[in-house]
């Protein structure tokens, strides 16, 4: 690479990892947060063989999930089917199904240290807050929440990471359209397939500069707390 | 001790057997054709096994400039196995053409539009198109060529998806996630009750497929028997079947 970066690069993949990464992680930890304090706190019947399913995106190979979405959001499906009639929408090929396999994958890394920071928290403590007449949401959000927030924290880091290298999942479900629904990694894909290897070069040293940079931020938050 | 010797053994013999295997890399639209031609030469030839590499020619030629252990290239374009010549990967006396195509404009068969030209294509009710990649499908750069011949490359560029192979194309056409998608039609009668032939695309070069012995290969004698056994009779018959033309 004679300059920095060659006057042609094309950012939007660049942009478009980030963005779908950062709406994932944002579904997952809303979502991952909310399980793992079910999956804490709340015995119900079946809620070990519900938290193991919700885990499989992790131990499952990614062309399972987007075999999965395809099948449960195509447009022969009843979801999928539906959304088209009503409303012409269709996941299929729109960064949107690239958001919704990324959040699948980064799920079970929330969820799973979420669930262990919640039962890690102190119960005396919640039990001396609802003493003080504090209602059962005012308990979760100014004790409960706090507390458990390091490890919701730590868990949502890896899942926006892995939301970032999503690729297989999302290449079936959005497919690899440039300026549409090319992510970074699809990117990289491509140009490695058709020899293009010095623009595969720049993406991946791209890549791995930004991921270096989130990286570092992060562990110098977390040893500033 | 000795149940150790008998498990090292079963390790071992498939890497012997191994000596005498053929490594075929060839397009995608050659998949089905290709399984039973190479069941023929195995028989033809005793102990000889014929082992397949099915994907795009642009990823497969790109596959043997990176060192891919491959004996035989078969290419859906000339334009790919030319690139592979002027690298010096191919030996260019042993290349043939040994088949023939048509590329073909498809739509799902239950619910998909009606489409009697390819203007069709600009209609709303057309909203995604299935095409190959440019840049690595022979399938797509023939669309590419009909396209721009019919002058609606340009305007219809919003609608593309793009596929890894011919055979995703098809995939993507039979689920209904596209309108339309260009194939061979030897990829269309494969799927014949989940896609119809709206009408041939024209307007681009032949489809012509050639075959040819990769520089590298360590048993050439063996490749170029495959080589020519795609021109003999029994090969010619099982691709006459799928639908394939004489070059």
């Amino acid at each position: 690479m004679p300059d920095l970066l060659p006057p042609s690069f094309d950012w939007f993949p660049l942009l478009l990892s980030l963005k779908v990464a950062a709406v994932a992680t944002l579904l997952a930890l809303v979502f991952g947060t909310a399980l793992g304090w079910l999956f804490a706190r709340v015995q119900f019947p079946g809620s070990s063989v519900l938290e193991a399913a919700l885990m499989l995106p992790l131990v499952l190979p990614p062309t399972v999930i987007g075999y999965g979405i395809l099948v449960a959001l195509g447009r022969r499906s009843a979801v999928g089917g539906w959304l088209r009639e009503h409303l012409d929408y269709t996941i299929i090929f729109s960064w949107h199904g690239a958001v919704v396999a990324s959040a699948l994958v980064a799920l079970p890394l929330v969820l799973k240290s979420a669930s262990a920071a919640f039962a890690g928290v102190d119960r005396t403590m919640e039990a001396a807050a609802r003493t003080l007449r504090q209602s059962p949401w005012s308990v979760f959000v100014r004790v409960t929440l706090p507390l458990a927030w390091p490890g919701i924290l730590a868990g949502t880091l890896l899942a926006y990471a892995r939301a970032m290298g999503e690729f297989g999942a999302s290449l079936m479900v959005a497919g690899s359209i440039p300026h549409q629904t090319q992510t970074l990694s699809m990117a990289i894909y491509d140009a490695v397939q058709a020899g293009q290897n010095d623009a595969a070069l720049v993406l991946v040293v791209v890549t791995s500069v930004i991921s270096i940079a989130v990286l570092v931020a992060s562990n110098r938050f977390f040893s500033l707390r | 001790m000795r149940k150790f010797l008998i498990a090292g053994l079963m390790v071992a013999l498939p890497l012997a057997a191994a000596a005498q295997q053929l490594t075929v890399s060839a397009a995608a639209s050659l998949t089905d054709a290709f399984k039973e031609i190479g069941q023929k030469f195995e028989a033809a030839k005793s102990g000889v096994t014929v082992r397949y590499n099915f994907a795009a020619s642009g990823v497969l030629i790109q596959q043997i400039t990176q060192g891919a252990p491959v004996d035989v290239f078969a290419s859906a374009d000339q334009e790919t196995m030319t690139r592979g010549v002027d690298q010096k990967l191919i030996d260019a006396d042993t290349r043939r053409d040994f088949a023939a195509n048509v590329l073909v404009l498809i739509a799902p068969a239950q619910g998909g539009p009606e489409l009697r030209s390819l203007a069709d294509l600009s209609r709303p009710d057309v909203k995604r198109i299935a095409l190959g990649k440019i840049e690595t499908v022979p399938v797509g750069r023939y669309t590419k060529q009909s396209l721009e011949a019919a002058n609606l490359w340009t305007p219809l560029q919003p609608k593309f998806v793009q596929a890894d192979s011919v055979r995703q194309v098809l995939d993507y056409v039979a689920r209904g996630e596209v309108e339309a998608g260009f194939v061979y039609r030897t990829d269309a009668a494969l799927m014949a009750d989940k896609v119809k032939i709206a009408l041939p695309a024209g307007g681009h070069a032949p489809v012509t497929y050639p075959v040819a012995v990769v520089s590298e290969s360590r048993q050439k004698a063996l490749a170029k028997a495959f080589v020519d056994y795609l021109r003999s009779p029994p090969a010619q018959d099982v691709l006459a079947r799928f639908g394939f033309a004489k070059p």
